[in-house]
């Protein structure tokens, strides 16, 4: 497992383990969780917050036959089977989404050698895939809200720093950069954000009409 | 020994166990009656109807029989653990969304907790709702809002003052003892 030297924020992981975070974000929390084990336990502890407010929000009585209901339940429903796919570079929750690993995805072109895949789009907020050839930078923009960007193959670069497998940047409005895919290998990344992205140039513009970039 | 305190006993395992092991319902019975009116009572401050709540407990507990076995004591008390199922459920029972979770970590072969670890993890998860109680009343009703849904995840960017750290780093220490027996 690689070094992950970029992590979660104490808010979405606070968001994601109260449930109130839109389900594109969420999406990008539990693929990196399921690479990280720093977060997944910053994770844990959150979860531990939710259980002791849960303990102390005050208790509501079950109906009468609650308990025979619920055995029934038990014996009614039957074992629903998982899917499994084959171990890739995909964590589980995005082999959910895509239906298999990298060679599964189906992709589409949105420009400038640059492919994507969306996910889920819920609430204002979409998660996609995007796939950038090595060298190739992904347009000038700023964001109007949160982006969330998990690295899955290759590397990127901004004029922050540099993002490898597992890395994950959390970017909000006053962030203005240009990622760069690393050369070699082309970079996959995890998106998601929760309002469009705004391209710093006209011809971005107008083609982010027609590609839902 | 040395005079102590008794040690803490690890709140409701014996019931977790007896249900995976033997399928005990009288166990199961005790659990019921503790958590799932608690379930109920934090659906409903959660904003969902008495009769939504109590059919989505009947299905937290119901969770909980089946997967017992699934259940990790050195990461999480089982008020932690039937927290995480009741949120689940909510947000696919009630607000009809995907919830994306983290993969799971397959157990090894003999990857039965540390029982020190298990007792140290549950006293602080123990000494984290003392504090949480302990909490100036406004701080406590913004994470107590939190969990229910009434702040939106910029308002949560707040300071709480909580004493995050200490059960995180328990749970890295079960994960990396989980990761060695797995290699």
């Amino acid at each position: 497992m690689a070094e992950i030297k970029h992590h979660l924020t104490d808010q979405l992981l606070m968001g994601y383990a109260a449930g109130t975070l839109p389900e594109a974000f969420s999406l990008v929390v539990a693929t990196h969780v399921s690479l990280c084990d720093e977060c997944r336990s910053r994770l844990g502890e959150f979860e531990a917050v939710g259980g002791e407010v849960m303990m102390s929000a005050g208790a509501v009585s079950m109906s009468n036959d609650s308990f025979a209901a619920t055995m029934a339940l038990i014996a009614n429903t039957p074992e629903a089977p998982q899917k499994r796919y084959a171990k890739g570079i995909f964590p589980a929750p995005l082999q959910d989404y895509v239906g298999g690993d990298k060679d599964d995805v189906r992709w589409r072109p949105v420009g400038g050698g640059v492919r994507q895949m969306i996910l889920a789009s819920d609430g204002g907020a979409t998660v996609r895939l995007l796939h950038i050839p090595g060298g190739v930078a992904v347009p000038d923009h700023g964001h109007r809200g949160l982006e969330l960007t998990l690295v899955l193959q290759g590397a990127f670069k901004d004029e922050s720093d540099r993002f490898g497998v597992g890395d994950v940047e959390v970017a909000n409005e006053d962030l203005n950069h240009t990622p760069i895919a690393e050369e070699g290998e082309a970079c996959i990344c995890l998106a998601a954000t929760d309002a469009p992205l705004k391209f710093n140039s006209f011809l971005p513009r107008i083609a982010q009409r027609f590609v839902r970039i | 020994m040395t005079e102590q305190k008794t040690p803490a006993r690890a709140e409701w395992l014996d019931e977790i166990y007896a249900v995976r092991d033997t399928q005990d319902q009288a166990a199961f019975a005790r659990l019921f009656a503790h958590f799932a009116p608690r379930v109920k009572g934090f659906l409903m401050r959660s904003g969902a109807s008495a009769d939504v709540a109590e059919e989505c407990a009947q299905e937290v507990m119901a969770t909980i029989w089946r997967k017992a076995a699934l259940f990790d004591p050195a990461r999480a008390s089982v008020a932690t653990w039937i927290f995480t199922i009741a949120r689940n459920r909510q947000i696919d029972m009630i607000r009809r969304a995907r919830r994306p979770e983290p993969e799971d970590l397959p157990w090894g072969p003999d990857a039965e907790p540390d029982q020190e670890e298990v007792l140290v993890l549950q006293e602080e998860t123990n000494k984290l709702g003392e504090a949480i109680a302990a909490l100036p009343e406004k701080q406590r009703e913004l994470i107590q809002k939190a969990y229910f849904g009434d702040l939106s995840h910029s308002e949560i960017a707040e300071q709480t003052g909580l004493p995050l750290g200490t059960i995180k780093s328990r749970i890295r220490l079960a994960l990396d003892r989980l990761r060695h027996t797995m290699r």
